[in-house]
């Protein structure tokens, strides 16, 4: 008896993963509960153990493949029945969920290789009216087959795309509208030798967490720069202090904190927007997500409950935190929940930028490379002098829709106090 | 009649009135365009139905006729030795094409279509010289070419009318029936006038220079085919040279290189069909800013459009596959693009068709094809022994074939050969333009008994459980 193993449901919003990794090979004798795959969802890497005891007849599946949840992977001859029921390759069979699912590995339409995208010849020309990529629009079919209602769903969702392709008019002189399609790529190997590299893994889940990002947010950054000279003073007081309990006190340790607190004071900063309910949710749980930039690309971790923690377990856990991200270790619960980010480009050097906010929170505070600067203080009233300080660049990104100009600038000016003076900062920490 | 600088305009202009021109031309003008069709015959039609498909295929049927009633003996019923008629033959063949010629005359007439008789030249990348026509110029805004193709000559051999050595054209004549004949070439040309001509009695010898029929055509395939042309055909020569020929007032001297023996032959005709060329020479495409490739073939975008924005190309001027249906999709494209439609050429399955005994049949992705691109497939066959209707009908050899993508389980592409596959290969073509899965078409219930339950059982095998064959690995 033959059996079929599909895709697991790997977590809430998960639909999709990557094959990284095939363990197995046909002809394998395979136990259940040896790892036979392994599959990168988002940005996590899960491995999958076989749900059966029995030999490899089929696999469906090779790294670099994209499967989606209740895809068939891999076809099982014989063996015991173990956890799962047993799915016969003809049968329309069930899932947990008891949805019937069809009997066939759904493929991504993204999957290089794949030759051209299924779609019927009217669902094609329907696409071609309205402006649509055949490539951008998830399917629905079996198999990974478009519909024309998934084109005119795509259509809707992004209705800027939507335009029918014109020709140019006959007559050059005539006014028109500037298009808003995304035009077509030119032959880009006409003007110099390319390279094409497949858009996967991390890369490709950042590319389309940003788009949703900047297309769905309307972004107004608030900038500022710290006088964080009495800070460095602190953190080098006790940094070896907590590296000898297996921390690093960065300056991402005290943003933590001081983010916390600032998130307490405005809860609307807290928050994410559900447009479909029209209401903002407000948390009240505080896990702040710290960008970690790895050998793959970009990895968000979360640490959790920041207002509940000392800087001395804050340090520890973010430097292990950050440690197994780089390892690429990170699982998918650590990747999600957050209500807030911080990115710190200063490590690496960097000044001011705008990053874009994490959606569906609604801020994210960004951290420059702090720097001395000649600052003019005013001691006494009239007497100004130039000093030495060391200056760290921030800049804070809200969502215009959830947060005003106002609410920035209140909210980064606490963020200021608290990194400005350590004590500040211990006195009102939350 | 005085023949004056006469000049028209023209929204648009069609070159050429064969199925790619006229497609276009009537798509065009049911867009409300303005339409001028010109054409060296009189008539629309070109080449597939004076001197093409439409007359082989007539020959063709009647050699069917030919084999059943032979066949029939087997099961019973006696005709006796065909009689034939050349004369009635030719004029049941003029007949045909002639219906259809007006057909297509009047459905151009109704739709108000000017066709013009007479040979274009480009004078520029808005106007056209007529020559042999009462037009002198003509201006226009967009030009479709569909100028066709035209038989290869042996190089060196005289075109003359009573020449014993023929291209397809003058086969088609059907000028006598020689007790010899040599087909150079083995393409679908030469195998479908070769049986045309050994239906009627005469003993054919076919020379491809290839080691193989039908260049490019899953050799599975052409395997069948191949064991009845050997029965059918007098003899065939795989990798053999025609040399030279010599035209005598009786007969023609051919000399081969390669597996032909003896070496010097003689026929009473010759067939040449080695391939066709685009016509694109004559034209002035240089005036028009019209680019050819090194072959004399226009290239166009899958908008059909030409290097010259508002030129546009269509059918056997363009190359790849020589047919008369893709010329037709690419000029009603061609038409509807110059409407300001977004049409494009994006076909994944065109089919083919060859007319022999048995026909073969295929469209989508073939196995020959998925080798050479490295394209990773599962391939299912369906042998017609184990049909019913082919049994019924006694044409047990015969076999469907579909070609699946293991990733997807689509169907990529599907052959056939045998009795009728003309009529089957079109749910192969839907399948594929529609994205169907080898399990849609093994769930589609299939009429029994016919051939077309071939195309549903082998996709039966491919889902492990196949009614009329035993599976290797039952599910």
């Amino acid at each position: 008896m033959a059996r079929s193993f599909r895709l697991p449901d790997l977590g809430e919003g998960i639909h999709e993963g990557e094959v990284i990794a095939v363990h197995i090979k046909v002809g394998d004798a395979v136990k259940e509960g040896d790892i036979i795959l392994e599959v990168e969802t988002d940005k996590a890497t899960v491995e999958i153990p076989s749900p059966y005891t029995g030999t490899v007849a089929q696999i469906l599946v090779k790294p670099g493949d994209l499967i989606k949840v209740a895809g068939v992977m891999i076809i099982f001859d014989g063996g015991e029945k173990a956890s799962v029921e047993p799915e016969t390759l003809a049968g329309t069979p069930l899932v947990d969920s008891g949805k019937r699912v069809p009997d066939v590995p759904e493929i991504s339409a993204m999957q290089p290789d794949a030759g051209p995208i299924p779609a019927s010849p009217a669902t094609r020309r329907l696409a071609r009216e309205m402006g649509v990529d055949l490539r951008g629009i998830t399917p629905s079919g079996p198999a990974g087959l478009i519909t024309a209602e998934d084109v005119r769903s795509h259509a809707i969702k992004e209705p800027a795309s939507a335009h029918p392709k014109r020709l140019p008019p006959e007559d050059a002189s005539e006014s028109r509208p500037l298009p808003t399609i995304v035009s077509p790529l030119p032959d880009f190997s006409r003007y110099g030798p390319v390279k094409r590299i497949a858009l996967r893994s991390i890369r490709r889940a950042t590319a389309k967490q940003m788009a949703l990002s900047w297309s769905q947010i309307p972004h107004v950054s608030s900038q500022d720069a710290i006088d964080i000279t009495q800070l460095e003073a602190f953190r080098n007081k006790h940094k070896a202090a907590i590296q000898g309990k297996g921390g690093r006190l960065t300056l991402t340790v005290f943003a933590l904190k001081a983010a916390a607190t600032a998130l307490k004071a405005y809860p609307n900063f807290n928050a994410s927007l559900d447009v479909e309910a029209g209401e903002i949710v407000i948390k009240d749980y505080f896990n702040i997500g710290v960008a970690v930039d790895t050998q793959d690309g970009l990895i968000v971790p979360v640490v959790r409950n920041v207002d509940r923690k000392s800087l001395t377990d804050l340090a520890i856990e973010l430097n292990e935190t950050v440690q197994r991200t780089r390892d690429r270790k990170t699982s998918l619960e650590d990747i999600r929940g957050g209500t807030f980010t911080i990115t710190n480009a200063g490590t690496m050097g960097g000044g001011f930028f705008t990053p874009i906010i994490n959606y569906p929170e609604v801020a994210i505070l960004g951290m420059g490379h702090a720097a001395w600067q000649p600052v003019v203080i005013e001691n006494n009233p009239g007497l100004r002098e130039i000093v030495p300080r060391l200056m760290m660049p921030v800049v804070l990104c809200i969502d215009h829709r959830v947060l005003d100009g106002s609410d920035a600038i209140r909210f980064l000016k606490m963020i200021n106090a608290s990194l400005q003076d350590p004590e500040e900062l211990l006195m009102t920490m939350v | 009649m005085v023949m004056g600088e006469l000049t028209q305009e023209a929204e648009v202009i069609v070159i050429g009135a064969g199925p790619g021109g006229y497609a276009a031309a009537f798509r065009a003008a049911d867009l409300g365009m303005d339409v001028t069709m010109v054409d060296l015959s009189e008539r629309p039609g070109g080449v597939c139905l004076f001197r093409g498909c439409i007359p082989s295929k007539t020959y063709l049927y009647i050699s069917e006729l030919i084999h059943n009633a032979r066949r029939a003996e087997s099961m019973g019923v006696f005709f006796g030795p065909p009689r034939i008629d050349l004369n009635v033959l030719r004029s049941w063949k003029n007949q045909v094409v002639d219906k259809l010629a007006e057909g297509l005359m009047a459905l151009n007439n109704k739709r108000g279509i000017q066709l013009i008789q007479g040979r274009v030249e480009f004078e520029g990348s808005n106007k056209v010289r007529l020559h042999e026509a009462d037009v002198s110029h003509i201006t226009f805004k967009h030009a479709i070419l569909a100028c066709g193709s035209h038989p290869v000559p042996f190089p060196g051999a005289l075109r003359q009318k009573s020449s014993r050595v023929m291209t397809s054209t003058e086969a088609l004549e059907l000028i006598d029936i020689p007790e010899n004949l040599l087909v150079i070439g083995g393409g679908y040309v030469g195998l479908e006038l070769g049986s045309v001509y050994a239906a009627l009695g005469s003993k054919v010898t076919v020379a491809e220079l290839g080691d193989g029929l039908l260049t490019g055509v899953d050799p599975d395939l052409i395997k069948v085919l191949e064991r009845h042309l050997r029965e059918l055909f007098h003899a065939i020569y795989l990798n053999t040279q025609v040399l030279d020929f010599k035209e005598t007032p009786n007969s023609v001297e051919v000399q081969f290189k390669g597996e032909a023996d003896p070496a010097y032959q003689q026929f009473d005709r010759v067939l040449v069909a080695a391939g066709r060329k685009p016509n694109s020479s004559g034209l002035g495409l240089e005036a028009a800013g019209v680019a050819v490739d090194v072959k004399g073939y226009i290239q166009v975008d899958e908008q059909q459009r030409t290097s010259n924005a508002h030129i546009f190309a269509v059918g056997d001027i363009t190359g790849g596959m020589m047919l008369a249906h893709k010329a037709m999709r690419e000029g009603k494209i061609a038409a509807e693009v110059i409407a300001g439609k977004p049409s494009a050429f994006d076909a994944r399955a065109i089919p083919a068709v060859v007319y022999t005994d048995p026909q073969i049949a295929w469209c989508g992705l073939t196995e020959v094809e998925a080798l050479r691109r490295n394209i990773p497939t599962e391939i299912r066959r369906f042998p017609w022994k184990a049909s019913g209707r082919a049994s019924t009908m006694g044409i047990e050899d015969g076999m469907t074939k579909m070609i699946i993508s293991p990733d997807t389980q689509r169907i990529l592409g599907v052959g056939i050969v045998g009795r009728d596959t003309e009529g089957l290969i079109s749910e192969a073509v839907l399948a594929i333009e529609m994205g169907a899965l080898v399990q849609d078409l093994a769930l589609s219930i299939h009429p029994h008994p016919t051939l077309s339950e071939t195309e549903g059982e082998v996709a039966e095998i491919f889902m492990g459980s196949a009614t009329h064959v035993l599976s290797s690995r039952p599910h």
